[in-house]
């Protein structure tokens, strides 16, 4: 195994066993899920106007929300924080790797691990008793697999950004909150992009943030031709590509920081 | 050929002065005052291959900042450092790979991860080759009497086992060369030995060279042939520690068992240092009278039990280095 490869893999291993969190945590959002179908259902019939999704496909677009919420780049590790905070973030460099590839290993699986323990029974249980509907066709399914990977590339880097940024913001919750909220409303995470007027959608197509949520989660219900995932995906990568430039960039001025003045 | 070269290696951490008061505080939002503190001044020695450098001296005297210039993870402000032929903070992922590095204060294993799979995760990290690892492992296991502790979850380690496990982690890519960041720190006597024992074994049997810092004189005294010891950043002595003995002062303590106790020993050629029951610690200086002399006085004058001669304890001797470098 490579090294990096290798510390996903242990990191995955060490985050499955938590699962009370994942109980607690698929406890948690089968209520917020139900709140948000409850609301959307009100909205539903009082409005008369034509609305760009039907209500069958807004339940499932929450049910896919709450069931991969886990996966979303919303909170720094604080593991990483704790490694800052103490100033033990320099012995990091005594392993022979790559800093930013090793956190982003780390971050990778932090965003895969619980979303996974997470994920299963919510499709179990919304699909059965919930309306959770299954993938439009085939070629959605796969669509949807495939900028489901695109959007864990892009989330674990987003993530590693923001570990990254606890090197300058002590407190670290400074940048955590802030993109936290970016995060979960420029996702689509609380109303479906397709909701928001016409005049953000330019910005918001531009925007990495919808690769998270939007895109995979209308590949999957067919709400997005099967066929547009090259340009989707491209989209996810590309802004994947730029982030970790940016972040190694960020990062190599936070270590020259650490290494003259210590840890 | 030496294998660390360090030559005239200086340091300075810029350090905020925080003001006193909230005045202070409000005032240092907008202006902090900084203060130079000089962690190294001018530090040189070199190291050939196989060597085992007990590196002493008082708390902020320096020697983690060396430790971490030659890790790679800091960068000095000027002078020379060269280990295996490479500048450590250059080139920190290949310096990395050759060397391994035990803290006594923290470990380097995954907390939650059982120590058998810390150790494989650090194969997979310094890419050592499966058939090596095993061979490599089974030896640290023995001679660490590891068996017992792979399953345990590192967390529920006392701090000997713990220590019996980093250094197993410090070693699995066979470096050359090792620091040991006073690995006996808070061990109980038991896990001490086994540490100096293994130690010992490794520079010895296996040609390990190795960087010892201690605050723990036995340490020096068990491992090391050769002590560079430091304070306020510069080298206050390099040699052994009969050199080291030899420099700092010639004296040597006679300690007499007495058959009465609380007696009184008095002799004018000879100080008393401490009295407890029926043991008198006396110290001369042997180029103003022998001990033979000495001895046949004191014999003659009082009922002895036992007497024997010895050298000061090591921290005595650098205690006395430390005063007359201060002074």
């Amino acid at each position: 195994m490579t090294p990096y490869w290798a510390i996903l893999s242990a990191r995955f291993r060490t985050l499955l066993q938590y699962r009370a969190a994942a109980a607690a945590g698929f406890g948690t959002q089968l209520f917020w899920g139900l709140i948000r179908v409850m609301i959307f259902e009100a909205f539903y019939r009082s409005t008369t106007s034509a609305q760009p999704m039907s209500y069958q496909e807004v339940v499932t677009y929450i049910w896919l929300g709450q069931a991969l919420l886990a996966m979303l780049p919303w909170n720094y590790d604080r593991d990483v924080h704790a490694l800052v905070r103490s100033g033990n973030v320099a012995y990091e460099l005594l392993r022979p790797l790559d800093l930013y590839w090793h956190w982003y290993a780390r971050a990778m699986a932090w965003r895969v691990a619980p979303a996974v323990l997470r994920a299963l029974p919510m499709f179990i249980v919304a699909g059965l008793f919930l309306g959770l509907q299954p993938p439009d066709s085939w070629a959605s399914l796969g669509a949807w697999i495939i900028s489901l990977l695109g959007a864990l590339l892009l989330s674990a880097a987003i993530t590693t950004l923001i570990n990254i940024s606890l090197m300058w913001t002590i407190a670290g919750d400074g940048m955590a909150s802030l993109v936290s909220t970016l995060v979960v409303i420029l996702s689509g995470m609380v109303v479906p992009l397709p909701f928001f007027p016409d005049w953000a959608q330019s910005i918001l197509n531009f925007l990495p943030f919808r690769g998270l949520v939007d895109v995979p989660f209308r590949l999957y219900m067919g709400h997005l031709p099967p066929g547009d995932i090259l340009g989707l995906f491209a989209h996810q990568l590309a802004w994947t590509l730029a982030l970790v430039a940016a972040s190694r960039h960020v990062l190599r001025r936070g270590t020259r920081r650490l290494v003259v003045q210590g840890g | 050929m030496a294998q660390i070269v360090v030559g005239n290696l200086v340091k300075t951490f810029r350090v905020a002065e925080r003001q006193p008061g909230l005045w202070g505080a409000a005032r240092g939002l907008l202006h902090r005052r900084h203060r130079s503190v000089r962690a190294l001044d001018g530090i040189s020695f070199s190291l050939q291959p196989g060597e085992l450098v007990g590196y002493i001296g008082p708390n902020g005297a320096g020697k983690s900042t060396t430790v971490k210039v030659l890790s790679g993870i800091l960068v000095p402000d000027s002078g020379r450092c060269e280990v295996l032929g490479r500048v450590p903070w250059r080139e920190r992922v290949a310096n990395a790979r050759e060397i391994g590095v035990v803290f006594g204060q923290r470990t380097q294993l995954w907390w939650d991860l059982p120590v058998v799979e810390s150790f494989e995760l650090l194969r997979d990290i310094y890419r050592v080759p499966s058939s090596s690892y095993q061979q490599v492992r089974d030896e640290l296991i023995a001679m660490l009497d590891m068996e017992p502790l792979l399953d345990v979850p590192v967390r529920q380690l006392s701090l000997g086992q713990r220590m019996r496990c980093d250094l197993t982690a410090a070693l699995l890519h066979s470096p050359a060369i090792l620091y040991l960041d006073e690995p006996t720190i808070g061990l109980d006597a038991v896990s001490k030995l086994a540490v100096r024992d293994f130690v010992r074994q490794l520079n010895r049997e296996r040609g390990v060279t190795i960087i010892l810092t201690t605050h723990d004189m036995d340490d020096i005294e068990a491992l090391c042939s050769r002590v560079i010891v430091i304070d306020e950043g510069q080298i206050l002595s390099d040699g052994t520690l009969d050199d080291l003995r030899r420099h700092v002062t010639t004296e040597r303590w006679l300690i007499v068992d007495l058959a009465e106790e609380d007696g009184d020993v008095t002799d004018p050629q000879a100080t008393v240092i401490s009295r407890e029951g029926h043991r008198v610690r006396l110290r001369f200086d042997p180029e103003e009278v022998s001990a033979a002399e000495l001895i046949g006085r004191i014999t003659a004058a009082h009922a002895i039990r036992d007497l024997f001669v010895e050298n000061p304890p090591v921290e005595e001797i650098i205690a006395r280095l430390y005063g007359e470098q201060r002074r």
